[in-house]
C-alpha cells in the first residue's frame, strides 16, 4: 500500500503509547511552544500553523470544546488520509488526544467521508482498544483529571464538507454550506464552542513533533516549510502510491522517485490546485513554492490538456455548494467556456473574458471551494493555450 | 408503503431522533439510517423525521437533496459508484463504465428493473493509485477491468439473501 521506503517522520517508528503518556506529562504551554518552534503547518493544504490553531482553541473561553479530525479526504488525487486512517489509526487518536489536552477538550470527533465506511469498522475496533488501555476515556493516558473521547460521525458525500465550516454544518445537522469567517471556529466552531479541526495527518505529525522534538523535525524540509509531507501520487508514473518527502523537493526530484519523468504537466493539489508544465519541473513543492495538500498527478506526453480541464470543471459545478453566486454560476460558465474551446468554437476575446471571470471568482466566492475551482482552469489555459487552439478546429 | 412499514420506520426514528435528544446533530444519522433501511428517504419518512427534530419537512429536504448518498428516490439493494475523476478516467474507467451498463442493462442514472442495482458515477473515492475504482454499497473495487465488471455484479447478484424482500422497508 505505501510505496515509499523513506521513513522520515510520519512513518518513523515510534511507540505511541509511551509517546503520548510523555506528552500529557508535559505543561500546556511547553507543547504549543514546541508546535511553535517546529513551525508545524497544517497538513490538508491551507497551511496554518498548528501551534497558532491549538493556542487560540486553548485560550477561548469555552465550558465544553471539541477536537475534530477532517477525514473527509475527496481532493481528486488525494488518498494519504486513507493509507493513514487503514494502518495508523492508533497514531491519529493518540494525536487527537494529545490535542484534546493542550485545547482542553473533552470531545473529539473524527468526520469520516462516506465513501470510506469501510474503514469505519476497524477505526472503531481502535478506538475501542485504546479504551481498553485507558488511553481514553477518564484519566485518558494515564493523566489525572483528563477526560477525552472519541466518536466517528459519517459524512454522506459532499466534498464541501472539508471545508472545515462546512463539516461543522454537516455535523451540526445541516446542508454542507461554509460559513462567513470570523467567528473562526477555534472561538465559534461545533455547537457554538471552541472547536479545533485538523487534518488525519496533522495531528499524526504533531505527535511525532511532541515526541522527538521540533529540533529533529525541522532537520527536513525548508526554512519555510519544516518537515516533511505525504504525497498522494497517481496518473502517469510508474510507481503510483503515497510517498513521504521532504518539504521543498522539486517537482522533478518527485518524478525521479515516482518513475514518472518525461511528463507533459503535473497537477499539483488536485482539482482546486494549479496545473505545472514541464518547464517549470524545478519548482519546490512547499508553501513558499507550489503549496499542496499531497495531490500529484502526473500527466504523460499523449494527454489531452483540455480534457483534464473539462474533467475538473465538471467535478466543481457538481460539488459547489451553490451558496453564492461566483462560485456556483461561474463554475458552469467556465465548463460551457471549456466545452466551446472542445468544439473549436471560442473566441481569444471570449476566453479573455473568462479568464477575468475566473480571477473575479478567486477573488469573490465566499469559500475555498470558490476561491480554487478557476486554479485549474486558468493555469491549463496559461501553459497549454496554443495546444488547445492547434487541435481543436469547428471546421473539420 | 404499507402502513405498518411506516409505522415500523417511523419508531426508529423517534427512538434515535430520542438518543440524539432530539438534537438537530442527530438529524444526519437518522437520514443515513432511513437510507440505509429503505434505500431512500420518502417525503412520509422526510415528515416523521422533522417531526422528531421539531423542524420544518422542507428543513429535512433541504439536507436529503444536498448530500449524494442521501436520496428522495429509490436506489436499488445495490448502488454502483464508478469513480469519474481525472486518474480513473486516464485508468479507463470508460470501458468500465460501458460494461456495467451491458451487463445491468440500464444507463448512468438508472436503476435495475429488479430494483437490486443503481448505477451512478460519483467523485474521487480516494483509489487514484489503483483505478479504475468503484463502490458497491460500502466495498471499495480496485484496479476493475471491463472483463471483471461481470463477476462483481454476479457476486452481488448470487450474495445470500440477496432477493430477499421481506423484513424491509418498501
Amino acid at each position: 500500500m505505501t510505496k515509499s521506503a523513506n521513513k522520515l517522520v510520519i512513518f518513523s517508528d515510534i511507540d505511541v503509547e509511551k509517546a503520548l503518556k510523555n506528552a500529557v506529562k508535559k505543561p500546556r504551554p511547553d507543547i504549543i511552544s514546541e508546535l511553535r518552534e517546529s513551525a508545524l503547518k497544517g497538513r490538508g493544504g491551507a497551511g496554518f500553523p498548528t501551534s497558532v490553531k491549538w493556542n487560540l482553541a486553548a485560550s477561548a473561553q469555552g465550558e465544553r470544546k471539541f477536537v475534530i479530525c477532517n477525514a473527509d479526504e475527496g481532493e481528486p488525487g488525494t488518498f494519504k488520509d486513507r493509507v493513514l486512517l487503514t494502518d495508523y489509526a492508533e497514531q491519529l487518536i493518540a494525536g487527537m488526544i494529545l490535542s484534546g489536552y493542550v485545547v482542553g477538550a473533552k470531545e473529539g470527533i473524527i468526520y469520516l467521508r462516506a465513501e470510506y465506511t469501510y474503514l469505519k469498522h476497524d477505526l472503531e475496533a481502535t478506538i475501542e482498544k485504546m479504551r481498553g488501555k485507558k488511553l481514553l476515556g477518564k484519566n485518558a493516558a494515564g493523566k489525572e483529571g483528563f477526560e477525552f473521547d472519541v466518536h466517528i460521525h459519517m459524512g454522506s458525500g459532499a466534498y464541501i464538507c472539508g471545508e472545515e465550516t462546512a463539516l461543522i454544518e454537516s455535523l451540526e445537522g445541516h446542508r454542507g454550506e461554509p460559513r462567513n469567517r470570523p467567528p473562526f471556529p477555534v472561538t465559534v466552531g461545533y455547537l457554538g464552542c471552541p472547536t479545533s479541526v485538523n487534518n488525519v495527518e496533522t495531528f499524526i505529525t504533531a505527535l511525532h513533533v511532541v515526541e522527538k522534538g521540533a529540533k529533529w523535525f525541522k532537520t527536513f524540509g525548508t526554512e519555510k516549510s519544516t518537515g516533511t509531507k505525504l504525497f498522494s501520487v497517481s496518473g502517469d508514473c510508474e510507481k503510483p502510491g503515497v510517498y513521504e518527502l521532504p518539504m521543498g523537493i522539486t517537482i522533478q526530484k518527485l518524478l525521479e522517485t515516482v518513475d514518472g519523468t518525461g511528463a507533459k504537466a503535473v497537477q499539483v493539489g488536485g482539482a482546486s490546485g494549479i496545473c505545472v508544465p514541464a518547464k517549470d519541473f524545478e519548482k519546490a513543492l512547499a508553501f513558499e513554492g507550489v503549496a499542496t495538500g499531497g495531490s500529484i498527478i502526473v500527466f504523460g506526453q499523449h494527454r489531452d490538456m483540455l480534457e483534464v480541464a473539462i474533467n475538473f470543471m465538471e467535478f466543481f459545478c457538481e460539488e459547489s455548494c451553490g451558496q453564492c453566486t461566483p462560485c456556483r454560476l461561474g463554475t458552469e460558465t467556465l465548463l460551457e467556456g471549456l466545452d466551446l474551446l472542445s468544439e473549436g468554437k471560442c473566441s481569444l476575446k471570449y476566453l479573455r473574458e473568462l479568464t477575468s471571470l475566473g480571477e473575479t471568482m478567486q477573488v469573490s466566492s465566499k469559500c475555498g471551494l470558490g476561491q480554487s475551482a478557476p486554479n485549474a482552469f486558468l493555469s491549463i489555459i496559461e501553459n497549454f493555450k496554443s495546444e488547445i487552439f492547434d487541435t481543436r478546429c469547428s471546421c473539420r | 408503503m404499507l402502513a405498518s412499514e411506516r409505522d415500523q420506520l417511523k419508531s426508529e426514528i423517534i427512538k434515535m431522533a430520542k438518543k440524539h435528544d432530539h438534537h438537530r446533530s442527530g438529524l444526519i444519522p437518522v437520514l443515513q439510517h432511513v437510507q440505509n433501511v429503505s434505500r431512500h428517504i420518502s417525503p412520509e419518512a422526510m415528515q416523521d423525521i422533522a417531526e422528531a427534530f421539531k423542524i420544518h419537512p422542507v428543513e429535512v429536504h433541504g439536507v436529503v437533496s444536498f448530500y449524494s448518498f442521501l436520496s428522495t428516490e429509490k436506489k436499488g439493494k445495490f448502488v454502483v459508484r464508478l469513480c469519474r475523476t481525472i486518474t480513473c478516467d486516464m485508468a479507463g474507467n470508460e470501458a468500465v463504465g460501458n460494461q456495467l451498463e451491458n451487463e445491468l442493462g440500464i444507463e448512468f442514472g438508472e436503476t435495475t428493473s429488479d430494483g437490486m442495482f443503481t448505477l451512478e458515477f460519483t467523485n474521487c473515492l480516494g483509489m487514484c493509485d489503483q483505478g479504475p475504482a468503484m463502490l458497491v454499497n460500502d466495498d471499495i473495487h480496485t484496479k476493475v477491468t471491463p472483463e471483471k465488471v461481470a463477476d462483481i455484479i454476479d457476486g452481488y447478484k448470487n450474495r445470500f439473501g440477496a432477493h430477499v424482500t421481506t423484513g424491509e422497508h418498501s
